[in-house]
C-alpha cells in the first residue's frame, strides 16, 4: 500500500466508523424494521408494505373527515404539510422585510440579536414559550387581546383542537424568523450599494429597487432560507412534545412525534409502525436533502452555503 | 428650496418610522423572553395572572432555589450532566470530522465524490430514522441510559454538516503552504496537524458553538438514551417540572432561564462565530 492511501484510509475510517454504526446502519436497518410484522417488539415475520397501510389508515396521520368539518385534526401528514404552507412564507418573508428594514437602522446588530434568541434557546424552551404566552390568564397573548378590546376572545389557544395548531405554528414563525432574516442580511451585504444607488439616480422607486433588484440577487438566499425551512418544519418535535403533546385529540400532532408515540410511549410499543412512520418521514425530506447537498456541495468557492459575503471568514 | 425642504422633513419621518418599526418588532421578539424571567424571580400568586402586572413585586430566588434542589432531577446535577455530554460531543465529531474532510478536500481517490455526497445527504436525516436501532443497540451493548451511548450517538450525528463545513473550508487554503512542508519533507500527518488545523483555528471555533449549542439544545436524543433521573440533561427536566395539578410556571420558567444561560452566553461571547457557523454550514436540525 502506497503511504498517500493508508494515510487516506487512516484519515477517513473514524468517520466512517461512527457514520456506519449510528447514522447509516441504523438507518437501513429502520427501514427493514418498517417491512417486519412486529409484535410489541418481536419480530414475527415479513410485513410488506402492511404497516405503511396501517399507518395511512390512522386518523393521527391522515383524517380526512377533518376537511368537512374544516378544522383539526386532520392527521399528522396534513399538519405537518399546513405547518410548511404557512410557517415558511410567513417566516421566509417577515426574514427578508426585517433584513432590509434594518440595513439603515441604528442600533441593528442589537435588534438583530434579539429576533435571533430564539434560534440560539433550546427548542424546549420554545415549547414552554407558547404554551406560557397563550395560557388564558397567565399568557401575555391574551392580555394584548384584552387591551385592543378582544377581551372575549381571550383563553388558553394551544387547548382548543381549532386553534392549537395554528398557534403553535405562529409559534414557530416566531422561533425562526431569527435565521431567515440572518441568511438576508448576509445576501443583502453581497449587493454592491452602487448598483442601487445608480437605480434610485435613475428614478426607480424604492418598491422597484426591491421587486427587480435585491430580490432577483437574494436567490441564493432564498434558496437556501427555503430548503432549511421546509426541513426543519417536517422534523418539529421538541415543541409540539412540551407544548400540546399533540393534542388535544390529536389536533396538533406531527410525524415525528407519532414517531415517538409508537415506539417509545405506547404500551405496548409497535416498532413496526414506528419504523414506518420514520421511513416516511425520510422519504419526504430526502428529495430536498438531495437538492440542499447538491446544492451545497457544488459551491465550492465560497464557503458552505456560499452566498456569504466574499470577504466572510 | 421649500421642496427640498420638504423632502428632507419626509425622509427624516421616514427615518423615524422606520426606527420605531423595527424596534417595536424587536420587543414583541423578546417580550416572551422577558415574560420568562419576570416569572423565574417571583412568587407563583403574582404572576399566575400576568407577570406584566406590578401592584406587588416580590422578587425572590425561591424558585432558582427550588428547581435546583428538585428532588426527582436537580438541575444542579442535569446542568453539570448536560456539560459532561456537550463538551465529549463537540470535541470528538470536530476532531473525527477535521481528519475526514482534510482527506475529501486535498486528496482523490475512488468513489470520493460519490462518498461525500452521501455524507452531504445524511446531513437532512430525521433523527426519528436512526433512534430505534440505535436504541436496541445501545441496549445490547450495555450503552443505553449511559453519558457514552448519548455522546457517541451525537458524536456521529453532527459528522455530516462538520465535515461539509469543513472540507469547504480546507478547499479555500492556499495549497501552496502545504506543498512548501512537502518539498521540505514533512508528511501528511505533520502538514495536517502542524499547518492546516492551526489555520482553521476560527473555522473551527464556528463550528464548536454551533455544535456545542445543538447538543446541549437537544432533546430527542437525551429523551430516549436517558432515562434514569441522575442522568437526565437540563433539557429534559423541563417538562417534569410542569407540576401535576397546575402548571407551575415559577419553577419551568427559573429551569427555562438557567437551560437557556449557557447557549445564550456561548452566543453571546462567540456571536461572530457563531453567525459564520450559521452562514457558513447551514443550520441542521
Amino acid at each position: 500500500m502506497k503511504p498517500q492511501t493508508k494515510f487516506i484510509y487512516l484519515f477517513l475510517v473514524p468517520a466512517l466508523l461512527l457514520l456506519t454504526l449510528f447514522v447509516v446502519g441504523p438507518m437501513l436497518f429502520t427501514f427493514a424494521m418498517s417491512l417486519m410484522k412486529w409484535e410489541g417488539t418481536k419480530v414475527v415475520g415479513f410485513a410488506g408494505l402492511d404497516n405503511y397501510l396501517e399507518v395511512f389508515g390512522r386518523r393521527e396521520i391522515f383524517y380526512p373527515k377533518g376537511f368537512e368539518r374544516g378544522r383539526p385534526p386532520f392527521g399528522a401528514l396534513v399538519h405537518n404539510a399546513i405547518w410548511i404552507l404557512i410557517h415558511v412564507p410567513l417566516s421566509t418573508v417577515l426574514g427578508l422585510l426585517l433584513a432590509v428594514m434594518l440595513r439603515d437602522v441604528k442600533g441593528a446588530a442589537v435588534i438583530k440579536s434579539m429576533i435571533f434568541l430564539g434560534m440560539v434557546t433550546p427548542m424546549v424552551i420554545g415549547g414552554v414559550l407558547l404554551r406560557f404566552v397563550y395560557d388564558k390568564n397567565a399568557g401575555i397573548f391574551n392580555e394584548f387581546l384584552r387591551i385592543v378590546g378582544l377581551g372575549y376572545l381571550a383563553r388558553t389557544w394551544t387547548a382548543y383542537p381549532d386553534t392549537a395548531l395554528y398557534a403553535l405554528i405562529l409559534g414557530s414563525v416566531w422561533i425562526w424568523t431569527g435565521f431567515s432574516m440572518i441568511v438576508y442580511s448576509a445576501g443583502l451585504e453581497t449587493i454592491p450599494q452602487e448598483l442601487i444607488e445608480a437605480a434610485r439616480v435613475d428614478g426607480a422607486s424604492e418598491l422597484a429597487i426591491f421587486r427587480y433588484i435585491i430580490v432577483p440577487l437574494l436567490k441564493p438566499a432564498t434558496i437556501v432560507v427555503v430548503t432549511m425551512s421546509v426541513l426543519w418544519v417536517l422534523k418539529i418535535f421538541d415543541i409540539v412534545y412540551v407544548a400540546t403533546l399533540g393534542g388535544p385529540g390529536g389536533a396538533s400532532t406531527v410525524l415525528a412525534l407519532e414517531m415517538y408515540m409508537d415506539a417509545f410511549f405506547k404500551i405496548p410499543p409497535n416498532y413496526g409502525t414506528a419504523a414506518a412512520i420514520a421511513s416516511i418521514l425520510t422519504i419526504l425530506t430526502l428529495g430536498l436533502a438531495v437538492y440542499a447537498a447538491r446544492y451545497m456541495v457544488g459551491e465550492i468557492a465560497c464557503i458552505g452555503t456560499g452566498f456569504r459575503a466574499a470577504r466572510g471568514f | 428650496m421649500y421642496r427640498y425642504r420638504l423632502q428632507g422633513r419626509k425622509r427624516v419621518l421616514k427615518r423615524v418610522l422606520i426606527h420605531v418599526a423595527a424596534w417595536l418588532v424587536a420587543l414583541v421578539w423578546v417580550v416572551p423572553f422577558l415574560g420568562v424571567f419576570m416569572t423565574s424571580i417571583r412568587p407563583y400568586e403574582e404572576i399566575v395572572n400576568g407577570w406584566w402586572r406590578f401592584e406587588r413585586f416580590t422578587p425572590t430566588l425561591e424558585n432558582f432555589l427550588y428547581v435546583w434542589n428538585y428532588r426527582t432531577a436537580p438541575l444542579s446535577r442535569a446542568m453539570v450532566n448536560s456539560f459532561l455530554i456537550a463538551i465529549p460531543s463537540t470535541i470528538i465529531p470536530i476532531f473525527v470530522a477535521a481528519l475526514a474532510a482534510y482527506v475529501f478536500a486535498r486528496f482523490s481517490f475512488p468513489l470520493r465524490d460519490l462518498l461525500f455526497f452521501t455524507i452531504v445527504v445524511l446531513m437532512s436525516l430525521p433523527q426519528q430514522m436512526v433512534i430505534l436501532p440505535v436504541f436496541l443497540l445501545e441496549n445490547q451493548l450495555g450503552l443505553w441510559n449511559t453519558h457514552i451511548g448519548l455522546i457517541l450517538l451525537h458524536s456521529a450525528f453532527g459528522l455530516p454538516w462538520i465535515i461539509l463545513f469543513l472540507r469547504n473550508f480546507f478547499m479555500t487554503l492556499p495549497v501552496e503552504l502545504e506543498e512548501a512542508a512537502k518539498i521540505d519533507g514533512a508528511s501528511d500527518i505533520e502538514i495536517f496537524f502542524r499547518i492546516v488545523l492551526p489555520l482553521s483555528l476560527p473555522a473551527l471555533l464556528s463550528i464548536a458553538v454551533l455544535q456545542f449549542n445543538w447538543v446541549w439544545n437537544d432533546f430527542f436524543f437525551a429523551l430516549i438514551i436517558l432515562v434514569s433521573p441522575e442522568n437526565y440533561v437540563v433539557t429534559q427536566t423541563i417538562p417534569i417540572l410542569k407540576g401535576r395539578y397546575y402548571i407551575r410556571w415559577d419553577h419551568m420558567a427559573a429551569a427555562s432561564v438557567l437551560a437557556m444561560s449557557v447557549p445564550l452566553i456561548v452566543y453571546a461571547a462567540l456571536q461572530k462565530y457563531y453567525i459564520r457557523g450559521v452562514l457558513g454550514g447551514t443550520v441542521k436540525g
